[in-house]
């Protein structure tokens, strides 16, 4: 029975990931990874790893994919484009020597409990319980990183995606070169500003844009002067 | 089943992630082939976990998570900010860090 759901699981695992890579709409990939997630879940369930699979369901299928599913609202989403002809060719053959590398590596690495199928079970193991007397005892100082990590990265999200003065424009940083050139000059002297029509001159009707354009009106204005 | 089994699952998945990496442009993308490659190493923590008879793997497992979590906030935020300068979201686009 429990072969049966661990191939299940792991089919599915395996076919969320693939989905995650060969899924042209980000939209779809986000939500195959959801679906592979909750397949790893019931993996470390078989796993007797009961609370992380809980925390696997919650934090990860709950929290971070509505995260990414909000981002890619956001951006659009649209089809991506293809990579390079090399990549594309060499990406997958240097994932499958790895797959052959992996598997060589593990299972004969002549650790004799990869053959078996683990440890005599203890009642209690992989329990919230146990895992927070471990996290609070054992494990104090990685759980006590673990928050101040999670603190500098909340912040550190918040001052990267905040809305900023000046970001909404690309054409903002060439604007302080203006402000020096009207401060450095007194109004009546040109400059290349106003030679490149950015900032007429006053005092001066034959260079003001409004009244160029029409021939007779600024005849008749120059006539008054 | 035994470990063995969940090993080669674990490499498999790892990998699947590590080609998405090389192979997608889309930054979103490549975020979500980082995940399936964390998710990889989770499982082999888990699995050695169950084969020692120790929950240290498992903890192992969840300050990963942690740290995932901290990475997709950083990295989404960092898409977010690009898309709001306008820039090519692709990861060739945006190989140097001069904005």
């Amino acid at each position: 029975m429990s072969a049966v759901f661990f191939f299940f699981a792991a089919i599915g695992a395996i076919s969320g990931a693939i989905g995650v890579v060969t899924l042209r709409n980000p939209f779809y990939a986000v939500l195959s990874l959801a679906f592979h997630l909750v397949m790893l879940a019931a993996l470390f369930l078989l796993l007797r790893a009961e609370f992380v699979a809980a925390a696997q369901v919650v934090v990860y299928a709950g929290a971070v994919m509505v995260l990414y599913v909000f981002v890619v609202a956001y951006v659009g989403g649209g089809e991506s484009l293809p990579s390079g002809a090399v990549l594309r060719v060499l990406g997958p053959l240097f994932a499958l020597a790895l797959v052959i590398e992996l598997c060589i590596a593990m299972l004969g690495s002549g650790l004799s409990g990869v053959k078996h199928h683990g440890a005599p079970y203890v009642l209690g193991f992989g329990t919230p319980q146990h895992i927070g007397t471990l996290f609070l005892t054992k494990y104090l100082f990685p759980f006590e990183a673990a928050s101040i990590l999670l603190l500098v990265a909340a912040i550190g999200a918040v001052v990267l995606a905040r809305r900023r003065a000046g970001l909404e424009d690309t054409d903002e940083p060439e604007a302080p070169d203006e402000i020096q050139i009207r401060s450095a000059q007194p109004g009546y002297v040109g400059s290349m500003a106003e030679g490149a029509g950015v900032r007429p001159a006053p005092h001066d009707p034959s260079i003001d844009p409004h009244v160029e354009p029409v021939g007779g009106s600024a005849e008749v204005k120059r006539g008054g002067w | 089943m035994a470990i063995g089994w969940y090993l080669v699952v674990s490499a498999i998945v790892f990998c699947i992630g590590a080609g998405g990496v090389l192979v997608r442009r889309d930054p979103l993308v490549i975020l979500l082939c980082l995940e399936l490659m964390l998710n990889g190493a989770n499982l082999a923590l888990v699995a050695f976990a169950r084969m020692w008879g120790t929950e240290s793997g498992q903890i192992f497992a969840l300050i990963v998570m942690v740290v995932a979590a901290c990475e997709v906030t950083v990295g989404l935020g960092l898409i977010v900010a690009i898309y709001r300068r306008r820039l090519p979201i692709d990861v060739d686009e945006l190989s140097e860090l001069h904005g």
